[in-house]
């Protein structure tokens, strides 16, 4: 390397953002608080399922397999519908970014919501902007350290209560609630919190910004959602140039409304100056417009020198006359209609979700057995999966297969054809059955036959089928 | 490599001496604490040589003082399932196989533990799926020479099928009816076209006659009247769609001239009684058990 091409590592610059006021701060609280109190309320909601299943509303309960959400209940083989949500929850990120730009990032993304509850207790121990950076060229004192020692032990206390909320979402909250209490709570609990509580003390403690600018793939992404009609957060370099300081007693004449005052680069949670343009870490917040709102109110210039604005409109600006901004345009379509279109498909799979299910595989090894009499037999591994929330009993016939017995393997055979088998699988669980199906020589037509087994609940009107091939020799 | 290294003047900051039809690329140096972690990242494994196998050394390896390896760790699991096989296995010791099929969970222990003991000592002759190949017999099928119910199966597992060096095994012998000159070769083909067709194979009604009158002088004592086949003395069904040394005119021919038989070892010595019942089990579960 040669001595002019610059540092291969660069130090951070601490970010620390002075506190203000205004319309997009108290949103940003609004939402935070709305967030929190769904995050660690949400495990507590009961909802009664009957004496089978779990009482949580929300409830991702791993020993049992089981996904609870209000009405719904997912087995394992259904995670094609967490699929489904995550599918939809991305298309409306994409949704939500082309019209507005990353307000994800800046309300509600948790990273942001947690950063901003550490630097208010920050803020809150240390003091604003000016006292924090003179804390920390201080030397090393008492009060110093005191302050530090208890920022920190703040920050950790919320990162326990971070983790501690997280594990209610895995197991019944009232009864883990106990446990913790008690200390008998297992030890993937403990584990837990410990994880979330190091995360969240590191994420949102020591990292904050960095985690939006190297580590979240999102910030590099967002280019392709934006166009040109996009809201973002933009300086309106029409109307600030040409900046500079200004004094009461001058004119507003030949110069811009920017008077350089870098209030918006001070409240910055990213630490940029949002003057330069559009940029990969500017997490669309809006504190830089309520701070410049604040200095224009004084100085008594028209607020949104800088402004959620398109860029259409900042060109526009520079030369020609406005057009209003297009909500429906192609892409917000596009995404409109594929969230409709996932979201529809979801819906009505969630409604036309059967309570009963039947899987048949055949056995292949071996795939058919001759019998004494010449009669042919195959066996099959049959499944009932029981969504219901009692016990069920079925009767088990087979179709395309004229002349065939069925039987349990292990009990005798009913010796008659037309008999259905009966089969009983307990509430919200899965019955394994070995099935024989045996065929006498004279009625097996081909080597292999397509055959479809049927359940039907006795006193029900559950109805499940499954395909399955019976082969001779 | 790079050779125009300069500063950008509209960033100020240093280009990495790439140039691309005129677009150069910013020099962005990475954050400090990247650095950090790549260091954290050598010490960490400085640690673990010290914990864990690491080096390659000749004839060997550095083995680490925790003293772990993977191998050990999977002698350690499968002693934690035999142990733990040991205590549930314990409900099949006392219990009949007619008792163990009747309750689902002890069923279920006894046809794993069947399952994985036949495919260790069995599925060689017998087949991964207990079907059986020429000279060994199908498993599946409702055809025992020695008898299908629990205690048969038991017996024929604990004694083995002419296994000599068991007192008990279960033995007997077909006459060579023709390497012996007992039959003449027109007999024997007389019998074979009787024999077949007990099978549903009707050949000439002359042969049949005198296949029968063979048939009833030498081979009723063990076969009995039609075939049917006799458990007592391993003696098989000929009446059947199922053979197990095949089921052509010819196979019959060769089984009257020169008989095969088929040998099984004894398991008692080899294997402990709940598995040995656990095996009968199984096997009668299989869908031709009696």
């Amino acid at each position: 390397m040669q001595d002019d091409s610059g540092p291969l590592f660069s130090g951070r610059v601490r970010v620390h953002p002075k506190a203000v006021q205004g319309t997009f701060r108290r949103a940003k609280w609004l939402v935070l608080a709305g967030l929190l109190v769904v995050y660690y309320l949400a495990p507590w909601v009961r909802w009664d399922r009957g004496p089978n299943a779990a009482s949580q509303a929300i409830l991702i309960d791993f020993p049992a397999r089981r996904f609870y959400f209000f009405f719904i209940e997912i087995w394992p083989q259904e995670i094609y519908y967490l699929t489904g949500l995550l599918v939809l929850a991305a298309l409306g990120l994409f949704f939500v970014t082309s019209l507005f730009g990353r307000i994800w990032c800046g309300f509600t993304c948790p990273q942001t919501v947690w950063t901003d509850l550490f630097i208010k207790i920050e803020q809150w121990v240390e003091g604003d902007r000016n006292a924090r950076l003179r804390l920390d060229h201080a030397p090393w004192s008492a009060g110093k350290i005191g302050r530090k020692a208890l920022k920190h032990l703040l920050w950790v206390g919320v990162g326990v209560l971070t983790g501690g909320a997280w594990i209610f979402y895995f197991a019944d909250a009232p009864t883990l609630a106990h446990q913790l209490l008690s200390g008998e709570a297992p030890a993937v609990a403990w584990t837990t919190i410990a994880f979330f509580t190091t995360a969240t003390y590191v994420m949102a403690g020591v990292f904050r910004e960095q985690v939006c600018t190297y580590m979240c793939p999102y910030a590099r992404f967002q280019a392709a959602m934006f166009d040109q009609e996009t809201f973002v957060v933009s300086y309106r370099a029409d109307r600030g140039e040409p900046r500079g300081s200004h004094k009461k007693s001058d004119g507003w004449e030949g110069r811009g409304d920017c008077v350089d005052c870098t209030q918006c680069v001070a409240v910055c949670p990213t630490g940029i100056d949002i003057r330069d343009g559009q940029q990969l870490e500017c997490i669309s917040c809006g504190l830089c417009i309520d701070a410049c709102d604040e200095v224009m109110d004084k100085v008594g210039r028209p607020r949104r020198l800088i402004a959620f604005d398109t860029l259409a409109n900042a060109s526009a600006r520079a030369g020609g006359p406005l057009k209003p901004t297009r909500i429906v345009r192609p892409r917000t379509i596009l995404y409109a209609t594929l969230m409709a279109l996932v979201g529809g498909v979801m819906l009505a799979s969630l409604m036309l979700r059967s309570t009963l299910e039947l899987n048949v595989i055949g056995e292949r090894n071996p795939l058919f057995v001759l019998l004494s009499d010449g009669a042919v037999r195959n066996a099959f591994s049959l499944k009932i999966l029981n969504k219901s929330g009692s016990d069920g009993r079925y009767g088990l016939t087979i179709e395309g297969l004229p002349g065939a017995v069925l039987s349990v393997a292990g009990a005798a055979p009913s010796g008659m054809t037309d008999t259905p088998v009966e089969l009983t699988a307990p509430a919200d669980l899965v019955a394994t059955y070995r099935i024989l199906v045996t065929v006498p020589k004279a009625a097996l037509g081909a080597a292999s036959v397509d055959t479809r087994f049927i359940v039907t609940s006795i006193g029900g009107e559950e109805r499940a089928e499954h395909h399955a091939i019976f082969r001779g020799p | 490599m790079p050779t125009k290294i300069e500063k950008d003047e509209i960033s100020g900051q240093h280009t990495t001496g790439h140039e691309w039809d005129g677009i150069r690329e910013l020099n962005t140096p990475m954050p400090r604490w990247w650095l950090y972690i790549f260091y954290a990242c050598i010490a960490f494994s400085v640690v673990w040589w010290v914990l864990y196998p690491a080096w390659p050394l000749p004839g060997g390896f550095t083995s680490g003082v925790l003293g772990y390896s993977t191998r050990g760790e999977h002698i350690a699991s499968l002693a934690a399932q035999q142990t733990a096989r040991a205590s549930q296995a314990v409900g099949l010791g006392d219990a009949s196989p007619e008792e163990i099929e009747s309750d689902p969970a002890r069923l279920e222990l006894a046809v794993a533990i069947g399952k994985s003991a036949f495919a260790l000592n069995c599925a060689q002759c017998h087949g991964s799926g207990a079907q059986g190949f020429a000279g060994f017999p199908n498993l599946n099928d409702d055809v025992w020479l020695w008898g299908g119910t629990h205690q048969a199966i038991i017996t024929t597992l604990q004694h083995g099928v002419r296994w000599t060096a068991d007192p008990d095994t279960r033995i007997s012998q077909m006459p060579a009816f023709g390497a012996d000159a007992v039959l003449t070769p027109a007999q024997i083909s007389d019998v074979a076209d009787y024999v077949m067709s007990l099978r549903g194979t009707v050949g000439d009604a002359d042969a049949m006659a005198r296949g029968m009158a063979v048939f009833t002088e030498n081979c009723v004592a063990c076969h009995l009247e039609g075939g049917i086949g006799n458990t007592e003395v391993g003696a098989p069904r000929l009446a059947s769609a199922v053979h197990l040394y095949g089921g052509e005119r010819t196979d019959v021919i060769a089984q009257v001239t020169r008989p095969r038989h088929g040998v099984m070892p004894a398991w008692s010595s080899r294997l402990d009684p709940i598995t040995i019942k656990s095996l009968a089990v199984y096997v009668h579960s299989l869908g031709g058990g009696q």
